[in-house]
């Protein structure tokens, strides 16, 4: 049972984490989305490891279903202009900004982990009802509903402001306008 | 059962992979997915410290909300990735230099 949990979570990590470099690395976007789409499914699998039953659903039905599948929509709308071009300029910045951000990252997860490793709290048992629907159900409609509610909110003005920054007119289009309303004044 | 430190320790690397990717890549495009991997890697986290701590909920709630936040975060974005496209026919990051100067 221990080695089973072991290798479960291992071959996740390495999925999580090849599919994270993918993302990173890709110069197409496609494959990008493909690579994120490996770290979501992976992620989805520990948390089930981790007894967050509902949020594994949820990660796959929001992010797998939706979040990737409007990147690759909006990919293909875009075409082959989507793709990088090899393009250098400011890359010696761009190169620095990324190794300063590694050291920090590293400088940081080792002042958090060194006092920790291998002294971790043992797990205990976990609850039946842990991570369930109904669980955590319960509490988004009694304590948290207040946070629920508001983030109902926060999507619904999302949607109007994705409708609306997207609708907008071609650059070209809007000194034509001009002159075409300019025309129907006079 | 594993450790809650190798959860932690994975989760810091996608979100140290997640944050070079955001500095270094300037397709916007690749700029927005790391974003979605370094949130991806707090999730994990919450919810590996939840584990720990199983007498409530609070860091799936907190994931919940997250996963909801993050939804309206990548509509906005991919129409604003959108207006960029109409309006300079390019998804890099470096060309959208309206407000310079």
């Amino acid at each position: 049972m221990q080695v089973t949990n072991l290798i479960y979570f291992y071959v996740c990590a390495a999925i999580a984490l090849l599919g994270a470099l993918a993302t990173v690395v890709a110069r197409n976007p496609i494959r990008g989305a493909m690579g994120l789409m490996a770290t979501i499914l992976a992620i989805a699998g520990l948390f089930l490891g981790l007894h967050a039953h509902f949020l594994a659903a949820i990660q796959l039905i929001v992010y797998a279903g939706a979040i990737v599948v409007l990147f690759l929509f909006v990919i293909m709308l875009l075409g082959p202009s989507a793709t990088s071009s090899r393009d250098q300029r400011g890359r010696v910045t761009r190169t620095a900004s990324g190794a300063l951000f590694l050291l920090v990252a590293a400088f940081g997860m080792y002042l958090v982990i060194r006092p920790g490793w291998g002294h971790a709290a043992r797990l205990t048992s976990v609850p039946p009802e842990f991570g369930t629907i109904d669980a955590i159900g319960r509490i988004l409609f009694t304590e948290d509903i207040g946070p629920f509610e508001l983030s109902s909110a926060l999507l619904i003005v999302a949607i109007i402001a994705a409708v609306a920054v997207a609708r907008g007119r071609h650059a070209s289009d809007e000194p034509q306008a001009h002159l075409r309303a300019r025309k129907e004044q006079a | 059962m594993i450790p809650v430190e190798h959860y932690i320790a994975l989760s810091a690397a996608l979100f140290t992979i997640g944050g070079i990717g955001f500095l270094v890549r300037r397709n916007v495009l690749s700029t927005l997915m790391s974003i979605e991997l370094m949130l991806n890697g707090v999730n994990l986290a919450l919810v590996a410290f939840n584990r720990a701590q199983t007498q409530n909920h609070t860091g799936q709630i907190f994931t919940f909300f997250v996963i909801a936040a993050e939804a309206a975060e990548v509509a906005v974005g991919l129409a604003i990735v959108i207006a960029l496209f109409r309006l300079k026919r390019s998804v890099r990051t470096d060309e959208a230099d309206l407000l310079r100067n």
